[in-house]
């Protein structure tokens, strides 16, 4: 096995990279890729900005972000996969293996760009289960945030395990990257269902153009119900978002939570009770939702035009201030996705 | 047909007292050669790695090189005198081995370990569309220019000035043509390869470096280099 002096690119502090040489240790049975093509998170961009709380901050820093990403296989000794392969990178390898417990609920997994290192270096190694091969002519700007598409497929993958049988409508809170994701493959996924989306600015919630009504969360006709719900509001209004759904859901529905809170928030759990509401949460995603995200994708080849609506700049990055421009322009952005086209 | 080829046939005089040359140095946990060698084997665009070494430490570059790396496209030969010899005794080698119309040649110092993959895919790309490149980082310092080395010719415009690094370049064919059509006294004059082509009147394109695509040649940058390796 070639072992490799690799370069890092590391957020040592708040908008700080800097360049890590790292001698990989002997890695047997490691696929080598280059990231070429990798889309920036909300959690980077909270690393990035400095609004981890100090205590993570001085835990995890240095280390490099980014958990979503596609590459090039440049070399593997365990010919799963042949040179110049297309495939999307799993951040989430799992360390143990349990038949209850999914990879991505195992609180020994470890999770790029949070617990090790994430994409952002000249190459990466990953253990072949951690690699799906992607297919030949699709967009690798879309397929760069494939891990976002299949955190979404697994929540609904959820839902269909939790939720009773009566999906008429489908209620979704959130008019951002997550939520526009979510209804687009519930309505793929349930093309009977009424797909209803809760959001706070109109110019974002023209963006859904597939969905079947559309709402501001402060003028909600009285007559609107919903059998279930996704919340994918996340931060603060995420307390808001929830106490919303509880008050409009059916008895018995579902409220699938996926926005990720950095503060506890109240919960009506009085109508959570009298209703008889399943709350329950998703994050992450694992090796078989990235497979199933992409099967999905190549016999719906519709999703990935209304994928590229999300794509609102794509950077090549030639040096670590193009990290920078990117991030920063990626924070002043309210709606889509940041793309690094990784040519460093 | 592409190739690499490792120009390790200095005896490294200015690192100092070392034992070995200096390409045989340990950065990290392995010699210097080994690591800039690596680099070049993950790249499956590479047909043969061409190591060219000190005839005296032939023997002993096969060694490590079977030792760390088990790939069966590396070639170790002997080097020449001086950096022209060295990489005249790589063109020989190809020309005499390999027949393509094609070929193109990517030159590296064995001791620039912390060359990246773009520097390297652009050498290729590059090459393969202009026939000669080479690889520059823009200068930070004010050049000096002096003839006699006691006063100041002249200090020409920061902005147009680079450092060179390697790689460098080249369609085989057109490199050996050019060199064979040198003069004594310009070979002589030649401490780069791209000059070769300046020569003769050919272009050579640029390639961005890195600043820390360094070459470890005194003690202080092997220094340097140990200590920006992470643990």
């Amino acid at each position: 096995m070639i072992k490799l002096l690799n370069i890092v690119y590391r957020l040592t502090s708040s908008k700080v990279f800097e360049e890590f040489f790292v001698e990989v240790e002997d890695l047997k049975n490691q696929v080598v890729v280059r990231p070429t093509y990798l889309s920036i998170c909300k959690a980077d961009q909270r690393y990035y900005q400095g609004k981890r709380s100090a205590e993570v901050l001085n835990q995890k820093l240095p280390m490099a972000l980014i958990h979503e990403g596609v590459g090039e296989v440049i070399f593997d000794p365990t010919q799963t996969f042949k040179t110049n392969d297309k495939v999307v990178m799993i951040p989430n390898t799992p360390l143990e293996e349990d038949e209850i417990i999914a990879e991505n609920y195992l609180r020994s997994s470890n999770f790029r760009s949070s617990g090790s290192d994430g994409f952002l270096s000249d190459y990466v190694y990953l253990n072949p289960d951690r690699l799906v091969k992607l297919p030949e002519n699709i967009n690798l700007q879309v397929a760069s945030f494939v891990e976002l598409i299949s955190v979404c497929y697994h929540a609904i993958n959820r839902f269909k395990e939790l939720s009773h049988n009566r999906r008429d409508r489908i209620g979704v809170w959130g008019n951002g990257n997550v939520g526009y994701i979510t209804a687009l493959l519930l309505k793929i996924i349930f093309p009977n269902s009424k797909i209803i989306i809760f959001g706070t600015t109109l110019e974002k919630l023209s963006y859904f153009s597939f969905a079947d009504e559309k709402y501001k969360v402060d003028a909600i006709s009285e007559n609107v119900v919903i059998d279930h719900a996704f919340e994918c509001v996340g931060g603060n209004n995420s307390e808001e978002a929830i106490n919303q759904i509880i008050d409009i859901i059916n008895p018995q529905g579902t409220v699938s939570l996926l926005g990720v809170s950095e503060h506890n928030i109240s919960i009506n759990t009085r109508m959570v009770l009298e209703k008889g509401l399943i709350l329950f949460g998703s994050s992450r995603s694992g090796k078989k939702d990235f497979e199933d995200t992409i099967k999905l994708i190549e016999q719906n080849p519709k999703i990935i035009s209304y994928l590229e609506n999300l794509i609102v700049y794509c950077f090549k990055i030639n040096d670590l201030t193009d990290i920078n421009k990117a991030f920063e322009k990626d924070n002043n952005s309210n709606f889509g996705k940041t793309i690094l086209n990784f040519n460093k | 047909m592409i190739f690499a080829t490792i120009l390790a046939g200095g005896t490294g005089t200015r690192m100092g007292e070392t034992e070995k040359p200096k390409q045989f140095l340990l950065l990290g946990k392995k010699p210097i050669l080994i690591h800039t060698i690596e680099k070049f084997a993950l790249n499956s665009k590479f047909d043969k790695i061409i190591v060219l070494t000190p005839k005296e430490w032939i023997n002993y570059s096969k060694d490590l090189i079977r030792q760390y790396i088990p790939q069966k496209n590396i070639i170790v030969i002997e080097g020449g005198k001086s950096r022209l010899d060295t990489l005249n005794n790589g063109i020989k080698y190809i020309l005499e081995n390999f027949e393509d119309n094609d070929n193109i040649i990517v030159t590296h110092d064995a001791v620039r370990p912390f060359v990246t993959h773009r520097i390297i895919e652009d050498n290729i790309k590059y090459a393969k569309k202009y026939g000669a490149c080479d690889t520059v980082i823009p200068s930070t310092d004010t050049i000096v220019r002096s003839i006699d080395g006691e006063v100041i010719s002249e200090i020409p415009d920061r902005n147009q000035m680079y450092q060179g690094q390697t790689p460098q370049s080249f369609n085989l064919n057109k490199l050996n043509k050019l060199l064979n059509q040198l003069t004594d006294k310009e070979k002589e004059s030649l401490t780069d390869a791209a000059k070769i082509f300046i020569l003769k009147g050919e272009a050579v394109y640029l390639v961005n470096g890195e600043f820390l695509n360094l070459k470890i040649t005194h003690p202080y940058d092997l220094r340097l280099a140990n200590s920006i390796i992470s643990k």
